[in-house]
């Protein structure tokens, strides 16, 4: 017994750090948070009367909240399948040996480097939601601008100024900057799959398609996973470009629990930001947790 | 692991012989037209950038908004450079003490996590993980209190230290990642020699974890220099990092789209060098997001 | 290297004990030392850090580093969101027990949150050492006094329902600048024909300037009374009338620009009529200093009138200076109340913010055309406070409020925006 300890004390004592500051600031953090939204903390003046879960009942009953969270399922949807789409289409591509694939790739994969605020800045630009045939339309900007002057003036529209779809005008510089992600995802995906396999299929007579479907694609189910996965759960917490494109974070159209969370943190209802918070805990929990699982799992396999 | 995640393995490729030469043409046109055209999709918002950072009052015809400047004017950098300078230093003084003290803790918890397990050690590891993935949003609230509880002071010094510690659970699953890779017969050698723990670290595992060192700072580096949810929360204007005195210059009353495309480029320098000179390196970052490499 | 030591002593300590002081609330205020000896640093927050509101405060500034030649002024200015981004971080420096030497806040129910939270300093005695209630005009320091202690320095007064116009795009529509409509119906009558011009008739901006349109349109329709009610309970949100208000408000919404959302702030609207893109702007009177930094004249280039239906009515707001609790340099912070309080200040402050003096005693006989107006405008004129400025409802239910109205900018629903005022009013009014 002693003999084990002394083997794996050290170890234990090395992690210990670690273990406390996660400990601490995740998981102490995360119960004190859920002890904040049980009470009625909802002014600057403190007050820790314990109110049950009333908070989430009232947020969940609220229009405004349930309409956060219908903006946060169709980002997510646009979002996951624009950069997978293009992501996608873009290892497949370039999967194939070309001619100046590295500096297609770099270009690609570019965006991921800047932040949301940087590019925000930009967007907010791209996406102004004045058009030409508009009153006040010759200060048209953006890309309805763009739009109007390459003959494509019907395509130009509101952006993210529309309280249904708007948006999913946000998930587009989102997809913008992460489908290059994405697409290194599959691309080790591709090259993971081993050459024999295709050429197995291919002497045996498989089309191409017939290749693509039974052959690559369940095998680059894991790395479709984690692409999933990843960006979820980016967009499940996407605050910062919807801070730098839309200039007031009280904007009904556009707005999120992570928006709505500062909302209220700004107002001083401390309780509701707590409940808010955890509410997006428990969504991305859904998202992750089973992955976790799945991964450990695979690993000890 | 990270080097080589995008090399070609093989230099395969169609086998077969020649059928159609003309067809072939026809779909490599099509291809590099294709990818031409996503490269200009995605240079769009860096042309934008780059020449409305260059126009000055006069040229602020909407309709020449697509254009060329007509006079190139620097003034809108140097507003930007004035108001940024500040908050630059001030992010290299944030974020590189907190990707080097990141990456030595995950380091040696990769290390001890791969080679010098003790029971429970996958479900210490798995509750580390989880840490990387929640919003932070759940923790704000008795963040901002138990931030001021143990003093430390608004600004870099607290995001420093949330850097360092939100940054420990990938900081480690990258070097867990990385030290499977070292045959364990090293570490089995040491110890028959005697060496302890921290004697294995130094003379076996640490002289081999360069790559996985320049994966994670690349990765603590642009995170934490990108980072604007904690900056928000625990930093203002004139001691917070460059993001918050970017989404001010932008913010402000009349946005001036001059100096605050001037000032993206200049808050996008940094990490746009690290990724054209180490981009492998960058990459293998990103993959290691994946948790399983 | 010093920051290092700060993080890993910080760090060391977090595994001993969390809790440890927090918001420093027994240091005393009072102290010795007058604030004509102070030295060091006196840091002051405000979300003035540009344009015109800049110059204002680097106008005060000027008369207190004059005043107080051993002190120095620290600008603790966080630009961005018409003050939202500043009150973040101004809430979190408070929580975290690290206030500024004095920051600026809306007289009225905003100030009502930092009492009830304990965070600002009782500034009752600093009034009488300084004679300044008396200097003050009562409707004002009523308005400051909450349970019998004042709490701020008022530094101006502005008011929020003026419409600013372009003399020029109004003359093209056939319309007399100086004759503006009496009320509602007339004032979209006239903006029928600007529209039929081609420009826009009405500018807005994004979310709070939406709200402060609703509220001009609400005090419009609704009467003083009417309006009044809607805070305290007397005036039904769900009645006839208030539908009435709303329908207002929905067309004049549709006479606006539909960027709206995107505009960043105040100004960008107000530059559209500036720049003769629009026609109409309503806004606070603070527009009155960026025409004037912009050197556009009154009566030429731009003119001004209460909003229709509000004449004889002063939709009020005034910024104020506090001393919060546990300020790193009390005697600075009352050196720098001083210059805020004193009429000197108030003079050079408000002749460049475009605001008028909260001190009665200030001079002001440079002041522009319009500031002297509103002066004797403020004297003789009905008093409300201002919805979208925190003056009239706490920032909570404010916030609420704007929601709802951001929301109707996109569905122009009538009932809707009725039914949910009336929830948040009901939720706020016990």
């Amino acid at each position: 017994m002693f003999r084990r300890v002394k083997h794996w004390g050290p170890g234990l004592l090395l992690l210990a750090p670690t273990i406390i500051l996660v400990g601490v600031f995740v998981y102490w953090l995360i119960f004190e948070n859920f002890r904040v939204s049980l009470t009625n903390q909802h002014t600057a003046k403190p007050s820790n009367k314990y109110v049950g879960f009333e908070n989430y009942t009232n947020l969940l009953a609220d229009p405004n909240f349930q309409h956060s969270l219908w903006n946060l399922l169709i980002l997510t949807v646009v979002f996951l399948s624009g950069t997978l789409i293009f992501g996608f289409l873009w290892a497949w591509i370039l999967d194939k040996p070309a001619k100046g694939e590295g500096f297609f790739r770099a270009v690609y994969l570019f965006p991921m480097s800047v932040s949301f605020i940087a590019s925000g800045v930009v967007w907010r630009w791209l996406l102004s939601s004045l058009q030409t045939d508009q009153p006040g339309g010759e200060r048209t900007t953006g890309l309805n601008r763009l739009l109007d002057s390459v003959g494509l003036g019907f395509m130009q529209n509101d952006w993210w100024s529309n309280p249904t779809w708007g948006i999913a005008a946000i998930a587009v510089p989102a997809i913008w900057q992460l489908s290059g992600y994405v697409m290194a995802l599959f691309l080790a995906g591709f090259r993971g799959i081993p050459e024999e396999l295709r050429e197995a299929a291919r002497i045996d007579g498989c089309s191409e398609w017939k290749l693509y479907r039974y052959v690559i694609f369940p095998q680059l189910n894991p790395v479709m996973l984690s692409a999933v996965i990843i960006i979820g759960h980016m967009s499940l917490k996407l605050f910062d470009l919807i801070r730098a494109i839309v200039p007031d974070a009280n904007t009904y159209d556009v707005q999120v629990p992570a928006t709505m969370m500062w909302v209220k943190y700004i107002g001083s209802d401390y309780a509701d930001a707590a409940a808010i918070g955890m509410i997006l805990l428990v969504l991305v929990a859904i998202v992750v947790i089973p992955y976790l699982m799945y991964t450990s799992r695979a690993e000890k396999r | 692991m990270a080097t080589s995640i995008l090399e070609r393995t093989s230099s395969g490729g169609t086998a077969a012989g020649a059928p159609n030469q003309t067809k072939r043409r026809i779909n490599r046109t099509l291809k590099y037209a294709l990818l031409l055209l996503f490269v200009i999709m995605i240079l769009i918002p860096a042309y934008v950038l780059f020449i409305t950072s260059f126009k000055g009052s006069s040229d602020a015809d909407p309709s020449r908004a697509w254009l060329l400047p007509e006079t190139w004017e620097t003034a809108g950098w140097a507003k930007a450079w004035t108001t940024l300078a500040p908050a630059l230093g001030r992010t290299f003084l944030l974020v590189i003490p907190a990707a080097i003290i990141s990456a030595t803790l995950g380091s040696i918890n990769g290390y001890v996590l791969s080679k010098w397990r003790f029971p429970g050690a996958n479900i210490v590891f798995t509750l580390i993980l989880f840490g990387m993935f929640i919003p932070y949003q759940a923790v704000m609230i008795p963040l901002t209190q138990l931030m001021s509880n143990i003093g430390v002071p608004q600004g870099i010094p607290s995001l420093m230290l949330l850097h360092i510690v939100y940054g420990l659970p990938i900081c480690t699953l990258i070097f867990r990642n990385y030290y499977e890779s070292v045959p364990s017969e090293l570490i089995e050698a040491a110890r028959m020699d005697g060496a302890g723990i921290m004697r294995t670290y130094t003379s076996v595992i640490f002289p081999v974890s360069a790559p996985g060192f320049v994966v994670v700072l690349i990765w603590q580096f642009t995170s934490a220099w990108n980072d604007y949810l904690f900056a928000a929360f625990f930093s203002s204007g004139r001691n917070g990092p460059v993001t918050i005195a970017l989404s001010f210059l932008a913010g402000g009353q009349l946005t001036d789209y001059a100096a605050s495309m001037a000032g993206a480029l200049i808050a996008s320098v940094p990490t746009l060098i690290v990724y054209i000179l180490l981009g492998k390196y960058f990459v293998g970052g990103l993959m290691s997001g994946s948790v399983k490499g | 290297m010093r920051r290092r030591l700060t993080l890993i002593a910080a760090a060391a300590t977090l595994g001993l004990t969390l809790a440890g002081c927090g918001g420093a609330a027994d240091k005393p205020a009072e102290s010795a030392a007058p604030p004509a000896e102070a030295t060091g640093k006196v840091g002051v927050f405000t979300w003035w850090a540009d344009g015109s509101e800049k110059v204002g405060l680097d106008a005060l500034t000027a008369v207190f580093t004059k005043d107080y030649p051993k002190l120095t002024f620290d600008n603790l200015a966080v630009a961005g969101g018409a003050g939202s981004q500043a009150k973040s971080v101004l809430a979190a420096q408070l929580k975290a027990g690290n206030p500024p030497d004095s920051f600026q806040a809306h007289a009225g129910a905003e100030l009502q949150d930092y009492i009830d939270a304990e965070q600002l300093e009782d500034l009752s005695s600093f009034y009488t050492d300084n004679k300044l209630t008396e200097q003050f005009p009562k409707d004002l320091v009523d308005r400051l006094t909450v349970g019998g202690k004042i709490y701020s320095v008022p530094s101006n007064i502005h008011r929020a329902n003026v419409v600013w116009a372009n003399v020029e795009v109004l003359k093209k529509a056939g319309l007399d600048p100086t004759k503006p409509a009496e009320n509602l119906e007339g004032w979209f009558a006239d903006m029928d024909k600007i529209k039929a011009t081609g420009k826009t008739p009405l500018s807005v901006a994004g979310s709070w300037t939406q709200v402060q349109l609703f509220e001009n349109i609400l005090l419009s329709s609704l009467g003083v009374d009417g309006y009044n009610g809607l805070w305290d309970g007397k005036t039904d949100w769900k009645g006839a009338d208030v539908t009435k208000a709303i329908d207002a408000y929905k067309k004049a919404l549709s006479y606006t620009n539909t960027d709206r959302d995107s505009l960043s702030d105040w100004a960008p609207a107000t530059q559209l009529v500036q720049d003769g893109a629009a026609a109409y702007n309503v806004m606070g009177d603070w527009a009155e200093a960026k025409f004037a930094q912009d050197g556009d004249k009154a009566g030429v280039d731009y003119t001004y009138f209460p909003t229709p239906g509000t004449a004889g009515v002063f939709d009020f707001l005034a910024d104020s200076f506090t001393l919060p609790v546990g300020a790193p340099n009390p005697d600075g912070a009352k050196a720098w109340l001083t210059t805020v309080g004193s009429a000197e200040g108030q003079s050079a402050f408000n002749k460049a913010k475009g605001s008028i003096p909260a001190n009665i005693t200030a001079k002001t006989d440079d002041f522009s055309e319009y500031q002297k107006s509103a002066i004797k405008d403020f004297s003789q004129d009905k008093i409300v406070s201002s919805l979208a400025h925190g003056a009239a409802v706490p920032v909570a239910w404010l916030n609420d409020l704007s929601t709802a109205v951001s929301k109707f900018g996109g569905d122009g629903n009538v009932a809707g925006l009725q039914d949910s005022a009336a929830a948040i009013a009901a939720k706020f009014a016990q």
